[in-house]
């Protein structure tokens, strides 16, 4: 099993708070947009939530 | 039976969620003031007044654990009687309940000031922002009493619109106690570089009008233009429902590290901008926090410890290591916080200059209390596990 992580990157205001919670899942682009990692263990399903939980924005999804 | 949920905001939300999570199976209800689903209130005073206003699409996406949650929405709370374990709503329904989740948050305070009620609002709900949203246009006055982070954010806003904006508050800068004086001021002068008035250490004492407000008169005998006017003075705890059953309801609900609410012996825990506990990071006395991260952060917890008690299990009563957090934005300004700054006994700007970008460090006797970047959210990392190492060092963690 894998969990995929989505960023609405229209929604995304750069506020970092994903980043925060889990950097190596999470990370700003230069333009201060989110980007993450596309497809990771079920092991870290429960860190790429912390992170879309306390997206400011609402902005990411995990599936 | 099973678990009632009074407070259909964030932490409620984030505690059904942490029961599922924690494995407790049995029914949860919850009960909601507003006719809403939870949602996120932060941009009320920011993106969500440039439009028509879509509650639905400002909802919390739920976890699937929650999807045979039951929501009683637009009930607001009226009554519990925890040694009997029930709740009692406005419209008179009893709920009894194996376990309880008080989450019914804040409401905004209201000045008694005489005038119309007309265009005067608080900002706390989708309708009052689009009570606010309606009424701002360009030209139109916008005065706000409060010069707190949803005081500064609706007149940034405001400003952006091309309506006029003069902020009244009693503190001597705008977001003093927050972020201290040097910091505040420093935000005065970047409103007033954007048109921002103010009116600081005053105070609106009447509005004039016939059916809705025109114009504020302050306590020095000035009478400004006033069309759209924002009441952001503070909140109030939503405790009174509690009264009757021996708590201490003095500043929210006091409860204990895992949430637990002190002064009953039912399972009963709190969560969000009502609970005051001890946070690790600021010592043993309990605080209450309203900060936007809390709520989750205090619903995992309460979580956890509500589906222990009620598996007859023993709920974790170790430290409570949650990093408090906030945001604000205002105008192309980002600030960004962890940590207690207005706890602090010293303020410091070590990087950059307070008038561009910069970092805050707040200091207690202790050291590193808090920590403010005004737009260096990423070099704030370093500070942030200074704070985390902090909250981990205290007693018992």
């Amino acid at each position: 099993m894998t969990v995929r992580i989505v960023v609405d990157r229209d929604k995304c205001q750069g506020y970092g708070q994903c980043v925060f919670e889990a950097d190596d899942l999470f990370g700003l682009d230069e333009s201060d947009t989110c980007v993450a990692a596309a497809e990771v263990g079920e092991d870290r399903r429960a860190d790429a939530e912390r992170a879309a939980d306390v997206c400011p924005m609402q902005a990411i999804t995990v599936e | 039976m099973g678990v009632v949920v009074a407070g259909a905001g964030l932490g409620g939300l984030r505690a059904a969620e942490s029961l599922r999570a924690a494995g407790y199976s049995g029914e949860i209800t919850v009960v909601g003031e507003e006719p809403h689903h939870p949602y996120n209130r932060p941009p009320l005073s920011k993106q969500a007044l440039s439009g028509p206003i879509d509650p639905a699409g400002l909802e919390f996406r739920r976890k699937a654990g929650v999807d045979d949650v039951q929501w009683r929405l637009g009930s607001p709370v009226a009554g519990a009687d925890l040694a009997g374990r029930t709740v009692t709503l406005a419209d008179g329904t009893v709920l009894p309940f194996d376990g309880l989740v008080v989450a019914t948050g804040l409401r905004p305070r209201r000045l008694p000031i005489p005038g119309p009620a007309g265009g005067r609002s608080p900002l706390r709900t989708v309708e009052d922002a689009e009570h606010i949203r309606q009424r701002l246009a360009p030209g139109s006055h916008l005065v706000v009493l409060g010069a707190g982070f949803i005081g500064c954010e609706v007149a940034a806003t405001a400003r952006a619109l091309g309506a006029d904006a003069l902020l009244v508050a009693v503190d001597e800068e705008p977001l003093i106690r927050p972020l201290g004086r040097e910091v505040g001021a420093a935000m005065r002068r970047r409103h007033e570089e954007h048109g921002v008035e103010f009116a600081l250490g005053r105070t609106v004492t009447a509005f004039e009008g016939v059916d809705s407000a025109e114009a504020a008169v302050l306590d020095d005998g000035r009478i400004v233009p006033a069309d759209v006017i924002v009441e952001a003075v503070g909140t109030q705890p939503n405790v009174e429902w509690l009264a009757g059953n021996g708590l201490d309801l003095t500043d929210g609900v006091l409860v204990d590290s895992g949430m637990q609410v002190q002064g009953t012996d039912a399972p009963v825990v709190a969560v969000g901008d009502i609970a005051r506990y001890p946070l690790a990071l600021a010592g043993p006395g309990p605080l209450r926090i309203e900060h936007w991260n809390m709520p989750t952060e205090t619903g995992r917890r309460a979580g956890r410890t509500l589906a222990a008690l009620l598996l007859g299990e023993a709920p974790d009563r170790g430290p409570f290591t949650a990093m408090p957090s906030f945001w604000s934005d205002q105008y192309d300004i980002s600030l960004q916080s962890f940590g207690l700054p207005g706890l602090a006994t010293s303020v410091e700007v070590v990087e950059g200059d307070v008038d561009s970008d910069c970092i805050v460090e707040y200091r207690d006797d202790d050291g590193l209390i808090g920590v403010l970047g005004i737009n260096r959210t990423p070099d704030l990392v370093p500070y942030r596990k200074r704070l985390a190492e902090r909250a981990s060092q205290a007693e018992g963690a």
